[in-house]
């Protein structure tokens, strides 16, 4: 199982990366970690002419705090992104989402910007991203562009990313004290894709949930949030009759699909089981987190 | 389109300098160009865990790394671990516990288990398990697998060894 020959290039910034990606009209691929990208050259169900490699840009690989935000290179991997101390600190929930990425040998190469364009439904730090309200920050021949994290995914690997786009950052509010959070997810073996995962953050203030976000992976065409649960909680005192209701209200907000892992009434249900526990995990969680930076 | 280019890369201290495609994966630049077959070639697409190798010290399928993203950089691989006629004390184990059949997985054991120890040269089994739940064995139902393991590890802690095979850089 080899790829098709292709030409290979380095470059040394981000702008020269994108004449690359504009000089070869769409026949060449960014390469990033390789996790996602290689498989697919190897069997053949990618032919491009030429990998743009980003491994030597400086600085793409880049973890800070500025302004309240804490901004993440494209290019850090997942092993990173499980153990920096400023994720773990002020994102508590992305670094436990980059825990569940696949096997060590994997989360040593590949990288969060990889696995956003890469938009697999069912990939963690995409709903982490999600549950967090974060943005992206791509440049391409156009100059910047920037997405919410909801306008990213557009379907399963499909994003708003354009040809020659190079997404180059990661912003994630900082999250503090009165903040909680949970990642569930249920997957046939440890590393492997979720059958159905759920991300969690709330606020918790006076026993109120005054605010929430939950996101859902492997239940849809892409990171979904549950809209619905949100909006039953949001503004609530926190009464395990209202918890307890919100796997009902699931269904407008999903659309799981069956294959050989797991069929969608599975999916479904899998993903009903892990919501109450998450919501309540993360509400018991409210104090652990740093004050905002 | 795919000219080829020289690649010079240290595999277990020894540079080795070849002509490569730029689709050659580090894994068939370790057996055609190094010559050196330890490292097995499973699935390619990074499912199976018999091509895992260190690339500057950490683990990573060389199935899913191109040889020239490799250049310049230090790999090592299944045959660092002996010294000469003396094997690793992981090899010893998985010897004595049986620790292989076909042996088809068993060089990409090795390296995650040597990474494991590295890392953490006291694991529970449940961390030896989590550590090797990338490598997949057909043959034996990995309980000798983590056996061998974790008693390579308690050699290594009673003769205070680091389990380090790697040469140093
Ligand atoms: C055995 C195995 C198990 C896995 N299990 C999981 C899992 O459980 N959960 C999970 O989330 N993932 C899993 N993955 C995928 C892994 O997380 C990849 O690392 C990730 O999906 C892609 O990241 P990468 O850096 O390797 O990207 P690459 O493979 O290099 O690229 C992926 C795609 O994104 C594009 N791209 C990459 N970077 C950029 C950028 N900065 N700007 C624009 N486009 C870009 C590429 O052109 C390509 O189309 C698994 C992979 C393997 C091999
Ligand atoms: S050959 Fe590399 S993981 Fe199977
Ligand atoms: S010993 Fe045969 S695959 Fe593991």
């Amino acid at each position: 199982m080899k790829p098709v020959n292709f030409d290979y290039a380095a470059p040394e910034s981000v702008a020269d990366a994108i004449r690359l990606l504009v000089e070869a009209r769409g026949e060449a691929k960014i390469i990033a970690g390789g996790q996602s990208l290689l498989p697919l050259l190897n069997m053949r169900m990618a032919r491009p002419s030429l990998l743009v490699d980003l491994a030597r840009i400086p600085g793409l690989d880049e973890v800070r705090l500025s302004d309240g935000w804490l901004e993440i290179g494209a290019m850090t991997r997942h092993a990173v992104v499980e153990a920096h101390p400023l994720v773990r600190r002020h994102a508590p929930l992305l670094a436990a989402a980059a825990s569940f990425v696949a096997h060590h040998q994997v989360r040593n190469r590949g990288t969060i910007g990889g696995s956003t364009a890469h938009a697999d439904p069912a990939a963690e730090e995409p709903l982490a991203l999600l549950a967090l309200d974060s943005e992206l920050i791509a440049e391409g021949p156009d100059g910047a562009a920037k997405w919410p994290i909801g306008a990213f995914f557009r379907g399963p690997m499909t994003t708003a990313l354009a040809d020659a786009q190079v997404l180059v950052k990661l912003r994630v509010p900082c999250r503090g004290p009165s903040e909680g959070w949970a990642f569930r997810e249920i997957s046939r073996r440890r590393g492997d894709l979720a059958l159905a995962a759920v991300a969690v953050w709330l606020r918790r203030e006076d026993g109120i949930c005054r605010d929430l976000r939950v996101a859902l992976g492997g239940v849809a065409d892409r990171p979904v949030r549950a809209k619905a649960a949100e909006a039953a909680l949001r503004g609530c005192a926190w009464e395990p009759q209202i918890v307890d209701k919100t796997p009902a209200l699931l269904e407008a907000d999903i659309a799981p699909g069956s294959d050989v892992h797991a069929t969608a009434d599975y999916r479904r249900a899998v993903a009903r089981e892990l919501l109450v526990h998450a919501l309540n995990e993360a509400w018991e969680r409210v104090g652990e987190l740093s004050p905002h930076c | 389109m795919g000219k080829e280019r020289l690649v010079t890369i240290r595999v277990n201290g020894q540079p080795v300098e070849a002509q490569v495609e730029p689709r050659r994966s580090l894994l068939d630049f370790l057996r055609e160009d190094a010559g050196l077959t330890g490292t097995h070639t499973g699935c390619e697409h990074g499912i199976c865990g018999t091509c895992t190798v260190l690339v500057d010290g950490e683990a990573v399928r060389s199935c899913l790394m191109l040889a020239v993203q490799a250049n310049g950089r230090d790999v090592f691989t299944v045959e660092g671990l002996a010294r000469g006629e003396k094997l690793h004390p992981l090899q010893e184990s998985f010897w004595k516990h049986h620790a292989l059949q076909c042996g088809y997985c068993t060089p990409g054991m090795l390296i995650a288990a040597y990474d494991l120890l590295k890392r953490n040269p006291s694991p529970t089994e449940a961390q030896v398990r989590d550590a090797l739940a990338g490598n997949i064995c057909r043959c034996t139902g990995y309980v000798q697998i983590v056996e061998g393991v974790l008693e390579a590890a308690a050699n290594l802690r009673e003769k205070a060894e680091t389990p380090h095979g790697e040469p140093s850089v």
